[in-house]
């Protein structure tokens, strides 16, 4: 396949086009779990520990059962003889990774403040809430493990059957000797820790699940607010022992996922296992509180990076060390999640040698597992944290410091001293945007100019420079990591006989806007209207093939599925077309919906026609099938690398420690865009996520394992008051590794922002004495660090 | 969440309520905005039996200006105090520190009675009728008495209402002097960390979240009446106070906060 700047000749990709999606979702007609109407339906409710560790020596059901309307209701030993397997860990990273034993309902022990020990059903919503407060539940309190670092010292052992609280260790040192000697003889050592808080998901739209079974033939349709309806039928005919082909996952509208709907829930099993024995509908809508505690959480690392540099701050190696919280159990991929970052902590700088090692506890706490960047967000934050840094010690500006480790453009496809190769970039130029589009040369003098005068309102910039990998995965590359499945996307594109269109995708939108993406990318290849294109996704019934949503995934490989589809039909259409004009297929070129013989205009069919002749089939070549239908699996050789700039301005009120960020430029490159509005929106979205983890959200626990920020109330998830016009511009370079030239962006304005504003808060500060910074820097931890550095007017 | 099982009435006159709170006694709580009291019993942390509904209660709203008074009934929303063109010409500290409640849907909803009934030392409007030296008025069984917004807020979400009576007005001067509300959050729609509001260029100052109840700031009062300047005026602006400890802020930090935004109010104020 050869790779052109522009694949698309058809006009329609790359306009910003209004989403086809919107008005469904902006009045109401969107359904999603909550607003199924499932007539005799049965509610479940969940009993959920208190304690984030305690023994469980009894769970006393008959309050519940005597509350109205409660149907039945369950402890964990009750239930214990319905589950095959436990609940499923997909990535198993190391092969002597620890995992424990983790039900849907807890026997024995609880191991973090959510875990389920008991389960109410009933007739209504309110009698299973009712129920709940009659489950009496005896337990023993035990010592919580809060910290990675007391995890790590074993103080507690959580899973006594392990007889640790380390699931893995993880090392990727390809030359440990070389490592150490460029070390040895660097003139710059910088050794900095970052802590990352744990951060709560909070999609807009909580968990649910409803499940609706046939009880006479075994079939059962499992509706659940997820990303991954089709791995999730793979995993929960596993975990339950249901015949795969008698079950049916269908993901309704989604309100969001961010990563924490790419599970394997304890909720989806437990409906499975609750409707498949009472024989009847049964339900189950999380509530804003259960899910700030039972929805995974996100981040939640400490981590070291060292930077080696010479006098010029030239790297010369970078060794990470990472200490990752996996909270109490194991989900789907969680201990995959550090190692999506591992490959990057050398971010977009050429250096030629390479450590990483990731270290991952369990603690008494929610598990973590993948949230909006994965691993990726992590490595950006330490990496270009740690270039600041180095520019201090260097005495370079924090702009010439990237400029002059910038893997230089040529290198491309470059190999990547952690083992990846680097399919295309273009540095320089998106830094410089960068820079212009933000003003730098104006705010570093005005800045100047506020220092000079002693204001007490600090101005400080920041720069992030980014470069993640994304468009999970290679297949062989993920079995290279131990991770349970492939990494492919498929696609069926069909022409109707009166050439309309219905592209069947795996990929599972829920939010994305893919059934616009989709669309335009069949559309502008056909001739025909967008708007003729229908996308049928999210039901395993209709599309059975598909790996789902996640990783940036769902342009780079599951579009590039379609398009490989659209070619095919093309293909297939032209040599009916041939048959029709009595020319040949080569000669044919498809423009605008018309088949033309290339240098005979007049000679024309189409597509329309051709569509028809195919649905009729009475006079179809020799060997040619009816219909006109094409099917492509694609997986894809390599991941895509987009990158960019990304620059904060930040104000700071030393007296009061208040941050208030005041400007933002970014210039991102995700090659070919489809449709410039998703990708801004994306980029928007994601920006004002990372901005939220460096000043606003941060789950909280205290001593006893107990969450200190359960709601909205308490946990600052920002809102449009706090969110600032951004200044958004791009540069285009195409990836080598699909037709398309397309690369992922739905992580990076996440990946890039985090540091980007943490940048700018410690450069505001820097003139006090403070030389970093604790995230979020709310107001009283800034005003700390003030005080710590001893300065600070009061 | 899920609340309990509850019974409901409404009362769609200021004497329908207090018959109805006369009925059903200290189980029944009435519900007026709904901002605060419903999310309590989401979260089943309040329990009551019955709710009385006076949100139709017409007679209990809108803002009235006679003379050097000021009279408000106790339903009108935060969002008609905010607009309210009369209100914000003749008593600009109240109209500005409703349109810092929450967020537009909030504001549509809550109510000044509510606010004020609810007794939330980090609510914004109890400080605000504070430092203006308002008068709440009480309807019950027996008639309606007034009671001053100093000896109203009695302790932690209480107030001096007795059981079955119902708030029914707030009278405040006019008051067109020097005026701030400093409120510091850390997103527009929170309550304040710690708030600071000043009326008639310093005479009065009162504090939001530094205490059990929405607190009037004596000390910088007199400091101002007697003449110190605003830094010196805000540097007693912790005398009294209780503040507490949450994740935004340690009492430490509210007590630094609390003299930097006094000493910010009054100098805004002109004190």
């Amino acid at each position: 396949m050869t790779v052109t700047d522009t694949p698309f000749a058809g006009g329609i990709v790359g306009e910003a086009r209004l989403r086809k999606e919107d008005p469904a979702l902006l009045t109401g007609e969107a359904k999603f779990i909550d607003d199924l109407d499932l007539p005799g339906a049965l509610w479940v409710a969940c009993v959920r520990s208190p304690h984030a560790h305690a023994r469980i020596d009894g769970v006393d059901t008959s309050g519940a059962l005597a509350v109205d309307g409660v149907v039945a209701a369950y402890s964990g030993e009750d239930l214990a003889d319905t589950w095959v397997a436990p609940l499923p860990c997909a990535w198993p990273v190391t092969d002597d990774m620890k995992n424990p034993s983790h039900f849907p309902v807890a026997q024995g022990k609880a191991n973090y403040a959510g875990d389920i020990v008991a389960v109410v059903v009933a007739t209504s919503r309110y009698a299973a809430a009712d129920g709940l407060e009659g489950v009496v539940v005896d337990y023993e309190p035990l010592d919580a493990v809060v910290s990675v670092e007391d995890a790590e010292s074993d103080r507690v052992v959580i899973h006594e059957d392990l007889g640790t609280n380390v699931s893995y260790e993880w090392p990727l040192i390809p030359d440990p000797e070389g490592v150490d000697a460029a070390f040895e003889a660097a003139t710059h050592h910088i050794t900095e820790t970052y802590v990352h808080q744990r951060l709560i998901p909070a999609p807009m739209e909580p968990r649910g699940v409803a499940v609706v079974p046939a009880p006479h033939n075994g079939d059962m349709t499992l509706y659940s607010s997820t990303q991954i309806p089709h791995v999730l039928k793979v995993m929960a005919a596993l975990t339950l022992g249901v015949p795969e082909q008698k079950l049916r996952v269908i993901a309704p509208s989604v309100g969001g996922g961010f990563g924490c709907k790419l599970n394997v829930y304890a909720e989806e099993i437990l409906c499975m296992a609750l409707a498949q024995r009472h024989g009847v509908p049964v339900r189950w809508t999380e509530s804003r509180t259960e899910a700030a505690g039972s929805t995974i959480q996100g981040r939640a690392q400490r981590q070291t990076i060292e930077l080696a540099a010479d006098a010029d701050g030239k790297l010369t190696a970078v060794r990470a060390t990472l200490l990752a919280d996996m909270g109490a159990y194991l989900q789907l991929v969680a201990p995959g999640v550090p190692l999506l970052g591992a490959f990057l902590y050398h971010g977009l700088y050429d250096v030629p040698l390479y450590a990483f090692t990731c270290k991952s506890v369990f603690t008494n706490l929610t598990p973590t597992d993948a949230y909006r960047g994965a691993g990726r967000p992590e490595a950006t934050y330490a990496i270009e944290r740690g270039m600041d840094a180095l520019a201090v010690a260097v005495g370079v500006g924090a702009d010439e410091i990237r400029s002059r480790n910038f893997i230089p453009t040529e290198k491309f496809p470059y190999d990547s001293p952690a083992g990846l190769v680097f399919d295309s970039g273009n540095y320089q130029p998106a830094l410089d945007r960068a820079k212009e589009l933000i003003g730098w040369d104006a705010r570093m003098a005005e800045q100047a100019e506020r220092r000079a005068a002693g204001s007490t309102t600090h101005l400080g910039l920041g720069i992030s420079t980014y470069v993640e990998m994304c468009g999970l995965a290679p297949s062989r590359v993920l079995a290279s990591l131990n991770y349970g499945a492939g990494g492919w996307e498929s696609a069926t594109v069909r022409i109707l006989p009166t050439c309309k269109v219905q592209v069947v995708t795996g990929a599972t939108p829920h939010g994305q806007g893919h059934e616009t993406c989709w669309s335009m990318i069949v559309a502008d290849r056909l001739g025909v209207d967008p708007d003729d294109v229908e996308v049928l996704h999210s039901d395993t019934a209709i599309s059975p093939l598909g790996m789902d949503t996640y990783g940036s995934r769902s342009l780079s490989v599951g579009g590039t599925a379609i398009w490989m589809a659209t070619e095919k039909v093309v293909e297939k259409a032209a040599t009916i077309a041939a048959h029709m004009l009595e020319a040949n297929p080569e000669d044919l070129e498809l423009m605008g919906g018309v088949f033309s013989v290339k240098g005979s205009p007049d000679a024309e069919v189409p597509l329309a026609g051709v569509a028809f002749a195919a649905f009729t089939a009475h006079d179809l070549p020799d060997g040619v099938e009816p219909n006109l239908q094409a099917q492509v699996t694609w997986d894809p050789p390599n991941f895509t690398f987009p990158f960019g700039a990304h620059i904060a301005v930040v104000e700071i009120d030393e007296v009061t420690g208040a941050v208030d960020l005041v400007d933002y430029a970014a210039c991102d490159d995700c090659g070919n865009q489809i449709n410039p509005m998703i990708v801004e929106g994306q980029i928007q979205g994601g920006i004002v996520q990372g901005v939220a983890q460096a000043l606003w959200e941060e789950a909280v626990y205290d001593e006893d394992g107990q969450c200190r920020s359960a709601n909205l109330a308490d946990y600052l998830v920002p809102s449009a008051a706090e969110c600032i016009d951004m200044k958004l511009d791009h540069t285009v370079t195409p990836s080598p590794t699909n037709p398309m030239g397309v690369k992922g962006i739905g992580e990076a304005g996440t990946i890039a922002s985090t540091p980007a504003v943490m940048n700018a808060v410690v450069d505001a500060l820097r003139p006090l004495g403070v030389t970093g910074m604790a995230m979020p820097a709310s107001p009283m931890t800034v005003r700390r660090a003030i005080e710590a550095a001893g300065g600070g007017a009061s | 969440m899920i609340p309990a099982a509850v019974g409901y009435v409404r009362a769609d006159s200021a004497q329908a309520a207090v018959a109805a709170l006369g009925e059903h006694g200290d189980e029944a709580k009435l519900l007026a905005g709904g901002q605060s009291l419903i999310p309590l019993m989401r979260l089943r942390l309040a329990r009551p039996s019955m709710l009385v509904d006076v949100g139709r209660a017409d007679d209990l709203r809108g803002i009235s200006i006679d003379g050097d008074a000021v009279s408000i009934g106790a339903l009108t929303s935060h969002s008609d105090l905010e607009h309210s063109a009369d209100l914000v010409a003749a008593c600009p500290l109240l109209a500005h520190v409703a349109s810092q409640v929450g967020d537009p849907a909030v504001r549509h909803r809550g109510t000044l009675g509510g606010s004020l009934a609810h007794a939330d030392p980090a609510s914004d409007l109890p400080a605000a009728v504070l430092a203006l030296g308002g008068t709440l008025v009480a309807t019950g069984s027996g008639g309606s008495r007034e009671i001053a917004a100093t000896d109203f807020f009695t302790g932690f979400l209480e107030s001096a209402l007795a059981v079955d009576e119902v708030l029914t007005g707030v009278r405040v001067p006019v008051s067109t002097g020097g005026w701030s509300y400093q409120k510091f959050n850390r997103r527009a729609q929170d309550w304040a960390i710690v708030g600071v509001a000043v009326a008639e260029g310093g005479a009065g100052v009162s504090l939001v979240n530094m205490g059990s109840t929405p607190l009037r700031a004596s000390a910088v009062e007199a400091a101002v009446a007697g003449g110190a300047g605003a830094a010196d005026a805000a540097a007693v602006a912790v005398d009294g106070t209780e503040p507490p400890s949450d994740n935004n802020a340690d009492p430490a930090y509210r007590e630094h906060l609390v003299r930097v935004l006094t000493e910010r109010a009054l100098v805004a104020a002109g004190a």
